[in-house]
């Protein structure tokens, strides 16, 4: 009994022992690793890298790091091994200290090669796929899957079973799978359920990899490998259809931005105003003086620069244009040409005052956060500057069809678009209305030029690169009805962005241009034409 | 009252137009050529070239006017058809290079051998021969406007509709031919000419026959336009142009009138096009931008829409401007003057210059023959003031 006592005691006390062996064995490796770099030899460097990988220290990824960014240092006199910070200070690599004595005098980088930097790379890839960030660790994981470092694959399946988040799990999965694929060993039915991982990402990427296989694996692999990749290459084919279309969506609502408010002036009055475009870029330029006031000024109202540029665009534009109605074209109704002549005569007044004024070069307009950065959705990338921009149109637009139906203006206008004697006679002061609605217009126009200012260049021409697309979307939509103008945008845009991919950016818009100067044969008046006499006059 | 066809077509304003036309075709050369260089009356080869260039753009206006002063179509893309003969001559002038050019090939212009190309592409086929070239000058742009003309016209597209398509068509052919693998130089264009018939294309002789032969096509294209719009066939261009439903419905096929006329304006501009290249020296597709055809119409406008001289005159007098400000200190605000003229002329003068002077003249041979009638009803002096305001359009 007593003997059984002892037994378990010293059982006890063993372990004990040995608990408390493996922690200081284990940061004894790290430290009993740390002089293999002061010998300044490649292979002990190597040896030294695998064991501060399979330490566990938790200075050894910051180590490793400096190592691979030729940050390391080591005094061969000293066994010394001492770690350069960014800002440039020591700090010793053992305790992970600042290093506050006098630096030894034969401080010297530790070398590398090629091997080790692979070596490197390869075990601060196992080290983050642990890391307690999980962006860290997706990338990690993205890397592997990339890199197919198959001294990844023992990490890879830790790190796998510790995952908590189901997205990056599934990433490390499939990075197993692609370690999987290339390791020769294994066997063929693991290699076909590695490929089923592979065929559910779906991305470029995988078809890389399965194109990559050898040609003689095995029958099954290579018939799971044919199918997975025609999976693959449908859902390709769908991704690609669904970003054409989402480009399409995008390239639309810039189009509708731009040609709403000529598409309201043309139906409500019959002008085509050619100085439309230079109403985009003066809402442009606005927002370039609004963010150069509050950089200089209020630098951090920066993330609402766009909100405060918004109502000042469409104020100072909206201005503008009344000024235009009233001292040009109200002199000029009856006679559409004449009046097509003198806007464009004040566009070219207005771009090169705007010259004159801030130069002839591109001007820079920052995206405040916010807009700036993208996000998967599926297969594509999605930006949301170009997001927020469908987003604005949409708002817009809907904005001015309620304003359209609900208030006493809009009522007015659409009188005025549908019948003008009939409006003038039951007292509707059609000169007033002319003249809030080319504001309008024009106001609309710089409310898309602040828009614009976040995906285009800010310069002098900047409306004249959109006028041509404006006039087409309104005439190709139809005149004096907004769900025309909204159709034939997102048409011309969708329509573009799906030529686009095997005519080439410039023949799909020349592509275009045919088939309205066509469409407009078949349809004289649009899409979406107004019935009625009013039209024939 | 009938009087005979040429009677009519060569009234006052016109003959003493195509004095002046033939006066300047003659003097010109000879100041250029006879007067020593010292002299103050004589004329620089720049100046040459540069007259040489107006008289081009003087047909050009011409070529605008007879659509837009007579049937009330306003092209915005008449610089196409300008373009596409300038195009055409260009072709023919770069077969002439030869072997003398960069490359020293000598079937292939030097672009060709520049983008590694084998053999020249079909459409170059013929353009080594100058009546080939010639036919093609006025074939190409005249088989657009006819081709775009039936569409456009047969399907009743008119008045802003209408311009912006034609703009719509100088915007795709100027992004085409932007393009390299198009076959007519892209960006660059073509240039580096030698030779037209067989004259080198930079010698002096060569720039004053340019010039006279501009002022004969002008001179021409001027007849055949007063020979259109003063017969039958003009009466009913006026007519589409003032009520086109009407002259519609009275039976006239007003989309063949407007064809026709269309038509006969872009081989128009075609030949001044293919007149004006040799004499810049270049052709390249910014000729296409749709702000060329844009400015053409404004020198119509400014001269005066529907009176054929005013065109020409009005070509002259905002070109010369331009030179005046885009050579000196003032070119920043040339565009500012451009857009004043556009504005000012529509706002202003929307006779134009010639438009103008025809209606005060008749104001004032009216009012002078009403005194005169009231005098003799009366046997009084003339009193200022009599009520003549009626304003008669002036033909």
């Amino acid at each position: 009994m007593r003997r059984l006592f002892e037994r378990f005691a010293i059982a006890l006390l063993m372990v004990g022992i040995l608990a408390a062996g493996t922690l200081t064995a284990r940061a004894a490796a790290y430290e009993d690793a740390l002089p293999k770099f002061t010998l300044d030899s490649f292979s002990d460097t190597a040896d030294a890298v695998d064991a501060i990988a399979g330490s566990g220290s938790p200075h050894a990824a910051a180590l490793l790091q400096a190592l691979k960014d030729q940050r390391l240092l080591f005094s061969a006199t000293d066994k010394k091994v001492l770690i350069k910070t960014a800002d440039g200070k020591l700090t010793d690599a053992a305790t992970g200290q600042p290093f506050t004595a006098a630096p030894p005098a034969d401080l010297d980088n530790v070398r590398l090669n090629n091997r080790l930097r692979n070596l490197i790379d390869a075990a601060l890839g196992a080290l983050t796929l642990m890391a307690p960030d999980a962006g860290k660790r997706y990338d990690a994981a993205q890397s592997v899957f990339k890199s197919r470092d198959a001294s990844a694959a023992s990490a890879l399946d830790k790190a796998i079973a510790a995952e908590k988040d189901a997205g990056v799990k599934k990433v490390m999965q499939e990075a197993r799978a692609a370690l999987t694929l290339a390791d020769e060993s294994a066997s063929p039915a693991d290699k076909v359920a590695a490929i089923t991982i592979i065929r559910d990402r779906g991305d470029q990427d995988a078809m890389a990899l399965l194109q990559s296989l050898p040609a003689d694996s095995p029958k099954e692999v290579l018939a799971a490998a044919g199918d997975a990749k025609a999976k693959i290459e449908r859902n390709l084919a769908l991704w690609s259809t669904v970003q054409n279309f989402w480009y399409g969506l995008s390239l639309g609502s810039v189009l509708l931005l731009a040609a709403i408010g000529l598409a309201i002036t043309f139906g409500v009055m019959g002008v085509i105003n050619m100085a439309h475009g230079e109403m985009v870029m003066l809402g442009a330029y606005t927002t370039f003086v609004v963010q150069e006031i509050i950089r200089t000024r209020y630098p951090g109202l920066f993330d609402y620069s766009l909100a405060i540029a918004l109502p000042l665009a469409f104020l100072f534009s909206a201005i503008v244009g009344i000024i235009i109605e009233r001292s040009v074209i109200r002199f000029l109704y009856g006679r559409p040409l004449e009046t097509l002549l003198a806007t464009w005569g004040i566009s070219l007044v207005l771009q090169q005052a705007v010259r004159a004024a801030f130069g002839p070069t591109n001007k820079e307009v920052g995206n405040p956060s916010w807009m700036s950065g993208a996000f998967d959705l599926g297969g594509i990338l999605i930006t949301y500057n170009r997001l927020w921009i469908i987003v604005f149109t949409a708002i817009v637009f809907v904005a001015l069809l309620a304003m359209l139906r609900f208030t006493r203006l809009g009522l007015e206008m659409r009188a005025v678009t549908q019948n003008r004697a009939m409006a003038a006679a039951v007292g509707i002061r059609t000169a007033r209305i002319d003249a809030l609605t080319f504001g309008l217009g024009s106001g609309i126009a710089g409310i898309a030029g602040v828009a614009l200012s976040q995906i285009d260049n800010v310069s002098p021409n900047l409306g004249q690169g959109y006028i041509i697309d404006s006039f087409m979307v309104v005439v190709f939509g139809g005149v004096g009805n907004l769900w025309g103008t909204l159709v034939g945008a997102m048409t011309l845009g969708i329509a573009n962005k799906f030529l686009e991919p095997f005519a080439g950016a410039v023949l799909g818009k020349i592509a275009i241009l045919v088939f309205i100067i066509l469409f407009i044969q078949k349809r004289p008046r649009g899409m979406f034409a107004l019935k009625g006499r009013a039209i024939e006059a | 009252m009938k009087s005979h066809p040429l009677i009519r077509m060569l009234d006052r304003g016109s003959t003493l137009f195509l004095v002046l036309l033939a006066a300047f075709a003659i003097a010109i050369p000879v100041l250029n050529l006879m007067v020593p260089a010292g002299s103050a009356l004589h004329v620089s080869t720049y100046l040459v070239a540069l007259l040489g260039k107006y008289v081009c753009y003087g047909l050009l206006a011409l070529s605008i006017d007879l659509i837009w002063g007579y049937v009330g179509i306003l092209s915005l893309g008449h610089g196409a058809f300008f373009a596409l003969g300038g195009y055409a001559m260009g072709m023919y002038l770069m077969r002439q290079i030869g072997s003398r050019g960069v490359y020293a090939n000598p079937i292939l212009p030097d672009f060709m051998v520049f983008l590694n190309w084998k053999e020249l592409p079909f459409f170059w086929y013929g353009f080594n021969h100058f009546a080939y070239a010639a036919l093609m000058i006025l074939l190409v742009p005249g088989l657009l406007a006819f081709v775009f003309g039936w569409f456009a016209f047969r399907s009743r597209v008119t008045g802003v509709y209408l311009s912006i398509i034609t703009q719509a068509m100088t915007y795709a052919l100027l992004l085409g031919f932007f393009r390299n693998n198009f076959g007519f130089g892209g960006n660059n264009g073509l240039t580096d000419f030698k030779d037209i018939l067989g004259f080198n294309v930079q010698a002096e002789t060569t720039r004053n026959a340019l010039l006279v032969i501009s002022c004969l096509a002008l001179g021409v294209c001027f007849l055949i336009c007063r020979a259109i719009v003063t017969s039958k066939f003009g009466k009913v261009l006026v007519a589409i142009r003032d009520a086109e439903a009407r002259t519609r419905f009275m039976g006239y096929r007003v989309e063949s009138y407007k064809l026709f006329v269309f038509t006969v304006s872009a081989c128009m501009a075609g030949v001044a096009g293919a007149l004006y290249v040799p004499q810049v020296g270049i052709i390249n597709p910014s000729e296409f931008a749709p702000g060329n055809s844009i400015e053409a119409v404004i020198w119509v406008a400014v001269g005066g829409r529907g009176t054929l001289i005013g065109a020409v005159l009005g070509a002259f007098v905002v070109n010369y401007t331009k030179t005046f400000f885009t050579t000196g200190l003032l070119a920043p605000y040339w565009l500012f003057v451009l857009g004043g003229l556009f504005i000012g002329t529509t706002l202003f003068l929307p006779r134009g210059i010639v438009g103008t002077w025809a209606h005060w003249r008749a104001g004032v041979k009216e009012k002078s023959e009403a005194a005169r009638s009231a005098a003799a009803e009366d046997g009084m002096l003339p009193t200022a003031g009599s009520p003549s305001t009626q304003p008669s359009a002036a033909e």
